[in-house]
Parts: structure tokens; sequence; C-alpha cells
């Protein structure tokens, strides 16, 4: 019945540990809050497109932040929108990722000095796990960071501390 | 081409002689008195002779030295002309009546006015922030502004 | 779809059906309200009764900004505002300093200026047009259209370096040079491009089932446009033959021979949501035929920036100056005391008006419509909220 029940001889078979599995099924499989905040949301569009096609990552955007692991926070979180992200955190399933893409998510950008009504970083309201900079990042760069994110859901462990 | 500012101004004011309407030849642009406004938007909309049909802009200034003024870009898409009027009020009496009703886009103009610069537009029906949330502390296009240390538990400098 | 509308309508008019009002809210992270926008929607089980929008997540403070900043500070915050068009947006700018300032700029700049704008005007019109077909539930013309858009942006990285937000228009000229082959670059994609238009009129402009969702639906009155100060492919798919680039001409766009695309309600009402979206994809054509004529009496060589001092101080003075950006007019409004800094200045985003009407010309259609109007509205938050 189980994963190992057929016999050896095909030579189809990996061994691995429970855990290794479990990460490596997530890790090609983290789904996308698709929202997008400003300047940075288009290239995260552009990210998806037709060009750079992210879903090759097992991206899939979903509109609902229940189906989510990862929330992409794409641009200037205002002051006024700092809540409602707070509140969309809150709402994805654990375990849930944040990426900050952008100067503006990561430390307000271009608007850290007069710009009264922007937070300045969205780590001031959730946690962030792999900061992008650049203003805007370019579609690439979104890539790497996604595969940081990867290499840390890698290392997750559930059964013991490392 | 259509008519010139000091053309319409002296149109005007002979259609509103106590007004007081005066030509600004710098900018140029036409000063008129705050009470008056609603009454010369309405003339210069519907009289054939101006036809200004769209409000291009609505502005809130802060002219920094004690009075506020709010600036309208006017355009005729069939006369091809342009014209620009201007209130100016001081700051303790913010007040102006509202254009709500001549052109419907003032709306959203004066809602703005109001969020960023703080004048009051009399008769508007419904003069809340626009950008800024309701509980928002003064408003930011003030020369004097100060920013709020906090805001919901956030801090607001950097 | 419509013969059930009208049953349910009169059912609810004629006081058969009992209804209820609910209120629903739709944003600010709905993935159709292109970007932060909020709408507090009144309905009348799935008929929309009234629409509160509410905006304001994306307030960056522009126009603080540029109280504080010098003038050639200000460009790269213009870029931001509405950051599918930063080329038009540098542009408009720009043109306002250079009229306080009283400087006219060297032939090849304006040249560049008006390709740079045109390029970027099919690229803004590319995304409008994507992002609608995938409002309205097709996904493939979305990956067309980026496709194309692509090649564009990668005509921009080679001159300027950014592939969305440039800071390349500057007061008084470039921030410096094409690159060599930018004209044949231009020339080639205009051939690439050209099929594209048929192509997307294949799969989504001509294909039944998006006409019946947009056809007859949100029908925008001239008069109505006119009120709300509507301006762009808003106001000229409702039949109003005004194109800035024309009536108010700025740059040298009298130079080239071009039409102004009006809408005609061939497939529903004039002023419809098919009829905006068809502006657009008209536009596209005809922003193909000025670059086309602009690299014909493109000069070789020349200045690309005018000899102005280092620290812009324009004269006391203010000013209205506006452009035609891909959504509409954008108007700067700009006073000047003297100093190194603009003392005032205010951006009228066409965004911003157009979307104004929205409660307007979505009374009494089903939600699912609501998305459709949205979408055809081509709202860019960053300039809705500045
Ligand atoms: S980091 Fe730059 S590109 Fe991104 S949202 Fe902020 S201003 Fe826009």
């Amino acid at each position: 019945m189980g994963l190992l029940s057929q016999q050896y001889d095909d030579g189809n078979i990996v061994l691995t540990s429970v855990e290794g599995v479990l990460n490596w099924a997530r890790l090609c499989s983290l789904w996308q809050m698709s929202f997008g905040l400003a300047c940075c949301a288009i290239e995260m569009m552009a990210a998806s497109a037709s060009h750079n096609d992210i879903m090759r990552f097992g991206v899939l955007p979903r509109p609902s932040p229940r189906q989510c692991d990862v929330m992409i926070v794409a641009g200037t979180v205002t002051l006024k929108m700092a809540t409602r992200v707070k509140r969309l955190y809150e709402q994805m399933a654990e375990p849930r990722y944040v990426v900050s893409m952008g100067s503006c998510s990561n430390c307000g950008g271009p608007y850290w000095e007069h710009g009264y009504h922007v937070l300045k970083g969205v780590d001031r309201v959730v946690p962030v796990d792999v900061y992008i900079p650049g203003c805007p990042p370019r579609p690439e760069a979104l890539l790497e960071g996604w595969m940081r994110l990867q290499e840390k859901v890698r290392d997750f462990t559930i059964v013991k501390e490392k | 081409m259509g008519k010139t500012h000091e053309e319409i101004c002296t149109y005007l004011s002979e259609l509103f002689p106590d007004a007081g309407l005066e030509y600004d030849d710098a900018v140029p642009c036409i000063n008129v008195p705050p009470a008056l406004i609603r009454e010369i938007a309405l003339q210069v909309r519907d009289d054939a002779e101006l036809a200004f049909d769209t409000l291009m802009c609505l502005s809130g200034v802060d002219f920094g030295d004690g009075t506020l003024g709010v600036v309208y870009h006017l355009d005729s898409m069939s006369l091809r002309q342009k014209l620009t009027l201007k209130v100016t009020i001081p700051v303790a009496e913010a007040c102006v009546p509202t254009v709500e009703r001549v052109w419907r886009i003032a709306e959203w103009h004066e809602r703005e006015a109001y969020d960023l610069v703080g004048i009051v537009f009399q008769g508007h029906g419904d003069l809340r922030r626009i950008l800024l949330p309701e509980d928002w502390e003064g408003h930011p296009l003030r020369k004097d502004y100060q920013v709020q240390e906090f805001y919901n538990g956030m801090k607001v400098p950097y | 779809m419509t013969e059930n509308l009208d049953v349910l309508r009169q059912g609810i008019a004629s006081g058969r059906l009992k209804t209820d009002e609910l209120v629903l809210n739709m944003g600010p992270q709905h993935p159709s309200t292109h970007g932060v926008l909020r709408l507090e929607l009144v309905l009348d089980g799935e008929i929309v009764v009234k629409i509160i929008p509410s905006m304001g997540y994306l307030h960056r403070c522009f126009e603080k900004h540029a109280e504080a900043m010098t003038y050639p500070q200000v460009v790269p915050y213009t870029d931001r505002m509405d950051y599918l068009a930063a080329m038009n947006n540098n542009h408009g700018y720009a043109l306002a300093v250079e009229r306080l300032l009283g400087i006219e700029v060297p032939e090849r700049v304006e040249y560049i200026r008006v390709i740079m704008a045109e390029l970027q005007r099919i690229a803004s019109h590319l995304v409008a047009i994507g992002t609608f077909g995938m409002d309205v539930g097709a996904f493939t013309p979305f990956l067309y259209c980026f496709r194309d858009r692509e090649y564009i942006l990668d005509i921009f990285e080679r001159t300027c370096g950014a592939r969305l937000l440039y800071n390349y228009i500057w007061v008084g000229g470039l921030s410096h040079d094409v690159h060599d082959g930018f004209e044949r670059d231009v020339a080639d994609f205009i051939r690439k491009f050209r099929p594209t238009v048929t192509e997307v009129n294949n799969l989504l402009n001509y294909n039944k089932i998006f006409i019946e969702r947009t056809a007859h639906v949100g029908v925008l009155p001239a008069d109505v446009a006119v009120s709300y100060g509507c301006s762009g492919p808003m106001l000229r798919g409702s039949g109003v033959d005004w194109d800035l680039r024309r009536d108010d001409p700025y740059s040298i766009y009298d130079r080239f021979d071009w039409n102004v695309i009006v809408g005609d309600g061939a497939a529903g009402t004039l002023g419809d949501c098919w009829d905006r979206h068809m502006v657009r994809v008209g536009e596209m054509e005809e922003s193909c035929r000025i670059i086309e004529q602009a690299l014909e009496s493109f000069p070789a060589a020349g200045d690309i920036a005018e000899a102005i001092p280092k620290r812009i101080r324009p004269p006391k003075g203010e000013i209205y100056t506006r452009v035609e950006n891909p959504r509409g007019e954008l108007g700067y409004y700009l006073i000047s005391d003297g100093s190194a800094n603009p003392f005032r200045l205010k951006v009228r985003g066409p965004s911003f008006v157009n979307l104004s009407v929205i409660d307007e010309i979505s009374r009494g259609h089903l939600i699912a419509d609501l998305v459709a109007i949205l979408g055809s509205i081509d709202i860019v938050l960053g300039e809705v909220d500045r």
C-alpha cells in the first residue's frame, strides 16, 4: 500500500525523509496571493506573463488569502492600506510567507522622507521572509527572490530543531 | 482662437457690475470674490459666448501668507478658449460656495481640496476626506503642516 | 443575459419581486479593481443600486514631495504616478516647467520625446486591453499583449536602462541620447507589432462572448462625459472628437498626419464598454503611424538638451499645462515663487477624473458587468491617489 510497496527492480525509486518529500512538494507549489499595490505590481504581472512565466515555479495566483501560501507585497504600503495588509496576512493559513518586493515595501522607498501617508516598510506590520531590492525590481529579481524563498522552505522542519 | 482673459473679464464685469471682478495680467486670470463664484460659474458655463463646458482642474492652494485660494481652470471645447478663475480667502474663514452642481467633476476635486488643503465648500453634498483616512489629523498641503507622530499605532515619520 | 436582466428589473419596478438592499465591499485587494481601489456597492439582489468609491489606499503624497524637491528631482516622482505611462508623465511635467522658463528644446529632442511617448501609449494600451480581457474572462489575449509590450520595454531599456520607470525626459531635454540603432529597433518593432492588432481583433474584440459581455454595458452619454470632465478613450468612446494632441497641440504633433479614433457604437450603444475598448485598439495603430512618420524625418544628429542652468529657478508665475496621456488629459498646475522648488504642483490625473463617473454609469447593471465597466475605464491607482 505504501510508497515503497512495489518492487525495487525498475529503478524508479527514491528514498528520502518524510520531511524532504513534504518540503519538496510544498516548495514546488507555493501559491501566491494575487493582489498588487503599486508600480511593482506591474513587474509582478510581467513576471507571470509570457516572457518570464513564473508559473513554471508552480506559482498559481489565487484571489483568496485562505488558499495562499505566499503574499507578495508589491508596492507602496500606505497607512490606510497597512491595516488591510495585516488582516490579509492573518487570514492566510499557516505556514505562510511574505515576500517584500521593491524598496517601498522594504523601507518606504522614494517616499521615506516626505511621505506622510506611507508606511516605512511593511515589516512594521507583518513579518517578512524575503526582501527584494529595486525600484521596481526586474521580473528576474522576483524570480531570484522566489528561489530564495524556496530554499527557505526546503530547510523547514516540523520535527525537530536543527 | 477664442476670447482672451481680458475680454472675458470686461464682458463679465458688464453682467456683474458690482462684483468687483479683477483681471490679473501676470497669470493671467480673473479674481472672483468668494461669495459670487457659483453665479459666475453658472454664467460662464451657460453663456453662449463663453460656453465653458469643462472644468479641467480645481486646485486648492495655500499661499503661505495667511490666505488660501481655489483656482478653477476652465475649458470650452466648442469655442476653443480657456479661462482661469481665482478665489482668495483668509485661512480663518476657509469657506467657498461649491460648484458641484455646475460641473459634476467638481465634487471630487472639492473633496480633494478639502482633504489636502482644508477648504470647506459650502453646500457640498458629501464633503468627506477623499484620499486620507477619516481620522487623519490636519491638512497636509498647508504650509504649516506638522505631520502627526503616530497613526493607529504605526509610526508616521521614518 | 439582457432579457433576464430586463425581467428582473421589471419585477423589481412593479413590486412583484420583493427585495432588500445589501451593502457589499469590493476591494481594496480585489483582483479586478486594478490595484487598491475599494468600492462600497449597494446592491439590490445582483443589481447595482449605488457605488461609493473610496480611494486613497495608494496616496503617496506626490504633491507634498513636489514642494520639498527641486525641479529636476520631481521628475522621478512623476514616473511613479501613472506607472504604466511614465514617459507621458515626464513629458507633461517637462513641458510645464519649460513653458514657465520660456525655453524651446532642440528639434531632435522633440522627435525622441514624441516617439517615446507614442511607444509608451502603445505599451499602456496593451496592458489595458490585456487586463480588460482578463477581467471579462479571456486569459490568452493578456499573454499576447504582454509579449508585445516586452518588445517596447526592451527598446526603452536599451535607451535609458529602465523597464518601467524611466526618468528619461528631463526639463530642457533628455537624460541621455538614444542608443545606436534606435531607429532600426523602433522600425523593427512596428513591423512586428502590426499583426498583433489583427491577432487581438480575432481573439478578443470580435469574439461573440466578449461582445456580449461589453456591448450595451456601461453606456456613457457624451454630455455626461463632458460634465464629468472625462477625457481620453473614455470621452472619445462616447463619440466626442477631442484629442489634445490635435486640439491643443504641444510638442511637434501638428507635423504628423493621423486620425483621432472615435467610438461609433458598432457593436451596441454609442459609449459602451466595447466602444471604449475599440478606441484603444484603434489608437495603437494611429500611434504606429505617428512613429513611422517621425522616423522618416528623424534628425540623425543634434543636441539632446537645451543649455539650462543646473539649478532651475523659473521666474515667479504659474501655468497650467496639459498633455494627452494614454488615459486622457494629464494636467499640471505649477506655481513658482522664484525659488528652486515648486511652490505648488497640483496634478489633474485623468484616471481620477474618469473614475468619478463610475457610479453614474453602473447603476442598474449586474455586479458582473461592474467588473467590465471598471476594466473599460482603465484606471491606474497611482494616479487616482497620487
Ligand atoms: S519600489 Fe519603486 S516601483 Fe516599487 S512601488 Fe515603490 S516606487 Fe513603485
